[in-house]
């Protein structure tokens, strides 16, 4: 039983948390020029899949928010947890999205960043380090939120804290 | 004969034990937020047949004099 619940601990103490470097987005099949993109950038890394209802009502926020600081820096990154090509590439096609995608078909990305729930977002500043996690997608709250954190994150210089 | 019905009495209450145990361990793993796709397809959902549910609570309401307090909100997928 003790060793059961050891397994439990050490399994939920591996998520990825605030202060903590983002694991490299190549494990979820990025493509050279986008995770070239990436570096030096803030980033906004979001799992998703065609299955999760609140990932769909979530895309159009994102598209959103990548317009809007787009000029500035800002890359979001859209990482499905699809098995399913077919699945994926319907879902795409559907909502068109206007960030950069990549399909974690082996869920190798997903497993090790441990991801609370479907959706989950993490906020990566410009030194690949986490600030910020929103576990699901709640409309409007979660976007004003996510408004205020990137448009803080633009400002602040790479190397500051 | 004593000494056999002791070894035959700590090897069950071992083999139980060892069982328990097992059972404990499986409780302990549990379906991951990315691995609900099959949890969150459509024929996971009780309630995807109108006309057949219709029917069951019928016959669940004249069997038991009681109807309701049998619904779940929300589809598979565990998300938000």
């Amino acid at each position: 039983m003790a060793a059961a619940m050891a397994v439990v601990a050490a399994t939920s103490s591996a998520q990825i948390a605030p202060g903590d470097l983002f694991p490299s987005l190549s494990a979820a099949g990025l493509s050279a020029e986008s995770l070239q993109r990436t570096s030096g950038n803030v980033v906004v890394v979001d799992f998703w899949a065609s299955w999760c209802a609140p990932c769909k009502a979530s895309f159009a926020a994102y598209s959103r928010l990548q317009r809007q600081f787009a000029e500035r820096g800002l890359v979001i990154v859209g990482v499905s947890v699809d098995t399913s090509p077919s699945a994926y590439s319907a879902f795409i096609a559907k909502f068109n999205p206007s960030f950069v995608m990549a399909r974690d078909s082996q869920q190798k990305l997903v497993s090790t960043v441990q991801v609370p729930t479907m959706p989950t977002c993490y906020l990566v500043d410009r030194n690949g380090r986490v600030r910020s996690i929103h576990a699901g997608f709640h409309g409007d709250q979660t976007e004003r939120e996510l408004l205020g954190e990137i448009e803080a994150l633009l400002d602040a210089k790479a190397g500051s804290p | 004969m004593t000494k056999l019905r002791t070894i035959v009495f700590f090897g069950s209450l071992a083999l139980v034990t060892a069982l328990q145990c097992g059972c404990l361990t499986m409780s302990a793993t549990r379906v991951r937020p990315w691995e609900r796709a099959a949890l969150a397809d459509e024929i996971m959902n009780p309630d995807r047949d109108p006309l057949g549910g219709a029917m069951a609570e019928h016959v669940y309401f004249s069997r038991e004099a009681a109807s309701g307090g049998r619904g779940v909100g929300g589809s598979g997928c565990g998300c938000n």
